[in-house]
């Protein structure tokens, strides 16, 4: 497995600057309203590629919101309003000409519960792969296509023998690894993560976590726990929000041995949350 | 005084529970007690009649004064043609309007329409049965240059007007019932609607889907007043859709009141309604098994 260093991202296959700007997401003044409510309030940062960065922060601080705005999830429901820019690859994803389709072709996402469609492995894996080719992939592509992102995901050698088994038999773990497999078929960039340990054991999430070391590098990972331990542990760069805003963004280590704002040092310090 | 107001209190919820208690299994009692005297009616009449012959004759002459012939086949075909062809139109309808309810309109056009289905439900079959003479009659002619327009399509027609409502509020129930979490999963992974319903929710729904089908039988083959009016209630083996037809329950509705109680016609008719009820009995009992079968998993 080839990591990229921290400082010398690897350009991706098939993103659309191959030369790669030095940030996989830039959002400026993000602001979304849940109807009247602003849940984010002018978020402006910078992601960088290649690596993992993590959202902490207390409940309702707008992580998970912020989160959905990377792959435009959140306008399945009517009474979202967004504004300001979010750019990835140097694309404004909130342009008019930005097919959804494509966008979260590019930007994968892991929820909090792992979410198996309810049919079998083998389909999940290659779910992304029949939905966006035009013409049909052969079988064998598909095969290759499973047998690789099972192997990435270290699944493989436990599913090898019942890929046709129904995917939602499978224990919470396995689910949640065949949940980030399933988005490597299509090629992202970019994986979005929505607290995917928070309904696993310490067994599972240490897995977790050491698969998402293992996929860093080749993929920009933004990952959003409660869990500030494992923010710690897991995390290159760490961005701290409340109330809608963004606190504090650093490197990880720089945000929990001297944060430098009072509030991020009383959230890491357990004063409230 | 208190210990007085307690043992009132105790009684009367005692009486209230012994109450509650008869509604609740009241509604077997009924099912049961139909049963029995339908069949107690057609039951003496069972002795003198040859099974095979009134299942499959397709001679029904019971008002012959020298041989009458009991031969209800053509019937079970007329209903079993007529439903299957109510159904060949409903189950694409009904299916299709129920996911688009549930997943592609808005919150206004979904209560609207919900309504609006609803008083589709409410229309009373006799009034379906004008909207056959009067309006489809005609239409049917005119569009397809047939001799009548009572006929098996007309009343298939009506029978799938009538049965689309319960297909679509229990087929929407069913894909309201798919978690969330499957949509999100497909959609995040780039899905457009269609593919979503297509590849994940049809699927995840199937059972619901198929009682929400088999409801829709059920209220088919059961219906009576529309099909009377609007078949053309002649008995015979239809070869195609524009002949007319005649179904069980319509000839019930039209000879019961002729025969003199204790016939061997009137026995007969009642016997036609223990088939019907063995029919929508099974239909049901199907449908049950089915909704869960999907609870289960």
């Amino acid at each position: 497995m080839s990591t990229a260093s921290l400082a010398k991202p690897q350009p991706q296959e098939g993103s659309p600057t191959m030369a790669g700007p030095p940030h996989g997401i830039t959002t400026r003044d993000l602001c979304l309203w849940y109807a009247k409510f602003q849940a984010l309030k002018n978020i402006t940062v910078r992601i960088r590629h290649g690596i993992i960065t993590s959202l902490i922060g207390p409940s309702g601080c707008g992580k998970t919101t912020f989160l959905r705005c990377l792959n435009r999830v959140n306008e399945r429901y009517g009474y979202v309003t967004t504004q300001g820019e979010i750019q990835i690859h140097g694309k404004n994803i909130y342009d008019a000409d930005v097919s959804l389709i494509e966008l979260r072709k590019q930007v994968g996402m892991v929820f909090q519960r792992p979410n198996p469609l309810p049919i079998s492995i083998y389909e999940n894996v290659v779910f992304g792969l029949r939905i966006h080719n035009e013409k049909k992939a052969s079988r064998s592509e598909l095969d290759a296509a499973v047998e690789k992102s099972l192997t990435e995901v270290g699944l493989w050698n436990d599913l090898k023998d019942r890929l046709q088994a129904r995917a939602t038999s499978l224990q919470l773990e396995q689910q949640q690894k065949l949940c980030i497999a399933r988005l490597l078929p299509l090629k992202p960039d970019l994986i979005l993560m929505d607290e995917p340990c928070s309904s696993l054991d310490v067994e599972g999430t240490r897995a977790i976590e050491e698969l998402m070391r293992e996929l860093r590098g080749r993929y920009t990972i933004v990952i959003v726990t409660h869990n500030m331990a494992q923010a710690r542990r897991a995390s290159d760069e760490c961005i701290f929000m409340l109330l809608g805003e963004l606190v504090e963004h650093s490197r990880t280590e720089d945000l929990f041995l001297s944060p430098k704002d009072s509030k991020t040092a009383d959230y890491i310090e357990g004063r409230y949350g | 005084m208190t210990s007085k107001r307690g043992t009132l209190d105790l009684l009367s919820e005692r009486a209230i529970e012994a109450l509650i208690r008869l509604c609740g299994i009241s509604a077997i009692l009924f099912v049961f007690g139909i049963f029995f005297f339908v069949f107690r009616e057609g039951a003496p009449f069972l002795r003198h009649l040859d099974l095979g012959e009134f299942l499959f004759s397709k001679s029904w002459i019971p008002t012959s004064q020298t041989v009458p012939k009991y031969g209800v086949g053509a019937l079970i075909v007329g209903s079993l043609s007529v439903t299957a062809v109510a159904m060949a139109i409903a189950v694409p309808f009904g299916l299709g309007a129920a996911v688009f309810i549930s997943e592609f309109c808005g919150r206004k056009t979904k209560e609207t329409l919900k309504i609006v289905i609803e008083l589709l439900a409410a229309i009373p079959s006799v009034v379906w049965g004008f909207v056959g003479l009067s309006v489809m009659s005609p239409l049917l002619i005119n569009t397809f240059h047939t001799p009548i327009g009572v006929n098996m399509l007309n009343g298939a027609l009506l029978l799938a007007l009538m049965s689309v409502p319960i297909m679509v509020s229990i087929g929407e129930d069913a894909l309201k019932a798919v978690p969330d979490s499957f949509r999100e999963a497909a959609i995040a992974l780039g899905a457009t609607r269609w593919q979503m319903v297509y590849r994940v929710l049809l699927p995840a729904s199937k059972n619901g889907l198929l009682a929400a089908v088999l409801l829709g039988v059920g209220r088919a083959i059961g219906e009576t007043m529309a099909v009377l009016m609007a078949t053309g209630h002649s008995v015979r083996i239809p070869t195609s859709i524009f002949d007319p037809v005649r179904t069980l329950t319509a000839t019930i509705a039209a000879e019961l009141g002729e025969t003199s109680k204790g016939s061997d016609h009137y026995q007969v008719l009642f016997l036609i309604g223990v088939l019907l009820f063995t029919i929508t009995f099974i239909v049901n009992l199907t449908a049950d098994l089915v909704v869960k079968g999907i609870r289960k998993q």
